[in-house]
């Protein structure tokens, strides 16, 4: 069958090209499905200085690579596709692509990473690209000498405030707690710079302006307080949501929509594995996503060739059976 | 220049002769960015499906780039990529930051069918 591959991974960041090169190399044949660009989170990584065995390198250049890796021991890639029916069940998994294309594999692991969360207040959709941003290093020069916003209190939203002064005259960070779930040394980094200050307990819930944003209404959490911030621009970095929805009703899901798997993968559908950003975990790194990917392709590994080995099993006691008739 | 397989534009008079001639075009105006990167990509995969659409990007930090930062349909933008669609040389569509590639092809489709 042309259609057929031993295994299908659904998503194309770390995790799914990782499982794609492992799975390819144990000459198992193999398709990568992506509904986006190859790289998933890792390509909106500017600069990547923890990967271990590689000093520096962008998100993009790592993804690349890992890419060429994979399609280079035979795995077979589609990016930017729309998948229209996923069906997990059977002993066969079944993918429909575009609403045309049929593929079907053995076992099918599911790498979808994650998504920038959003605000979800009124106007978000409105002012993306026009002064909300989810980008710090690609959009932070436009706003030399004007006052934004962050929003978030971990990590990245103050390692971003920050790096943002470089720019801006004034940096506000708005944070729905009254404390920052961000380690000491960015909360401390943050504090110590001149240029940001703080609004704590507090969510904008409306975004306001023109031909670009001019104005933000901020919410204070305990006492409903409403004020309107004039400003020019908001960096979003509130954390990510797993690509889980179309997955609901067919696969395990915890309350966060994160799929829940065994310390090999396994989901608790017969054949499917899960990997990355989209699975229940506490960390979210490019090396850990790799590290699942591994152990869903080697888990996957196992499972095809079992089946393999049955099949074949089976096929031989037929043929014996039909000898013995005759 | 940009790190991509599309035609890149380097000059506003290698921009003029494009849109002279061309019908429909599509210019994806950034830098080698997170956000800009996946727009590109989505071009580069789609050059084979519209035949129609001459597909293109150019550098947003050179000089002559102010062919696009400069149109009035950008007026606003604050978020890169700036991805302008022309037809007949004139801008029907402007859109600022990462676009997927179902929006691009709402676009494409609306204004130059396939």
């Amino acid at each position: 069958m042309e259609n057929h591959f031993d295994a299908i991974i659904v998503g194309a960041g770390a995790a799914g090209l990782t499982a794609g090169i492992y799975l390819s190399r144990a000459k198992m044949s193999t398709l990568i499905l992506n509904e986006g660009a190859v790289g998933g989170q890792m390509v909106l990584t500017h600069e990547i200085a923890n990967y271990p065995g590689v000093e520096n390198v962008s998100g993009y250049a790592l993804a690349r690579t890992m890419k060429t890796q994979a399609q280079k021991f035979g795995c077979k890639i589609k990016s930017n596709i729309k998948i229209t029916s996923l069906d997990l069940n059977d002993r066969l998994k079944k993918v429909v692509v575009n609403n045309k294309d049929v593929y079907t594999s053995d076992a099918v692991i599911i790498a979808t990473g994650g998504k920038s969360r959003m605000i979800g207040a009124i106007g978000e959709e409105d002012f993306k690209g026009r002064g909300i941003s989810y980008c710090a290093t690609c959009d932070g020069d436009f706003f030399q000498d004007k006052e934004i916003i962050v929003v978030g209190g971990g990590n990245s939203a103050l390692e971003e405030a920050v790096s943002l002064t470089k720019y801006a005259s004034k940096v506000t960070i708005v944070h729905q707690f009254d404390h920052f779930q961000a380690l000491d040394h960015y909360v401390e980094e943050a504090k110590n710079n001149d240029k940001i200050s703080f609004i704590m307990e507090s969510k904008i819930i409306e975004f306001i302006g023109n031909e670009k944003l001019e104005s933000v209404k901020i919410q204070h959490q305990r006492t409903n307080e409403i004020n309107e911030l004039k400003i020019d621009g908001v960096f979003v970095f509130i954390g990510y949501v797993p690509n889980t929805e179309s997955l609901q009703g067919k696969i395990e899901l915890n309350k966060w929509n994160e799929i829940i798997v065994d310390n090999n993968m396994k989901t608790n559908i017969q054949g499917v594995y899960a990997a990355g950003d989209s699975i229940q975990k506490k960390y979210r790194q490019v090396t850990t996503a790799v590290a699942d990917g591994t152990i869903a392709a080697l888990s996957a590994s196992e499972y095809i060739n079992n089946i393999k080995k049955e099949i074949t099993e089976y096929e031989l006691a037929q043929s014996e059976v039909v000898n013995e008739s005759n | 220049m940009l790190n991509t397989n599309l035609t890149h534009i380097t000059s506003e008079s290698e921009h003029s002769e494009l849109l002279s001639n061309n019908e429909n075009v599509m210019i994806c105006c950034g830098r080698m960015g997170p956000m800009c990167i996946p727009v590109y990509e989505v071009m580069e995969e789609l050059e084979e499906e519209y035949k129609n659409i001459k597909f293109a990007d150019m550098a947003f930090d050179s000089p002559d780039a102010k062919v696009i930062r400069n149109l009035p349909e950008v007026r606003g933008f604050q978020g890169l990529p700036f991805t302008i669609y022309y037809k007949n040389g004139k801008v029907v569509k402007a859109t600022s930051s990462i676009q997927s590639r179902d929006q691009i092809t709402d676009i494409l489709d609306e204004h130059f069918g396939k």
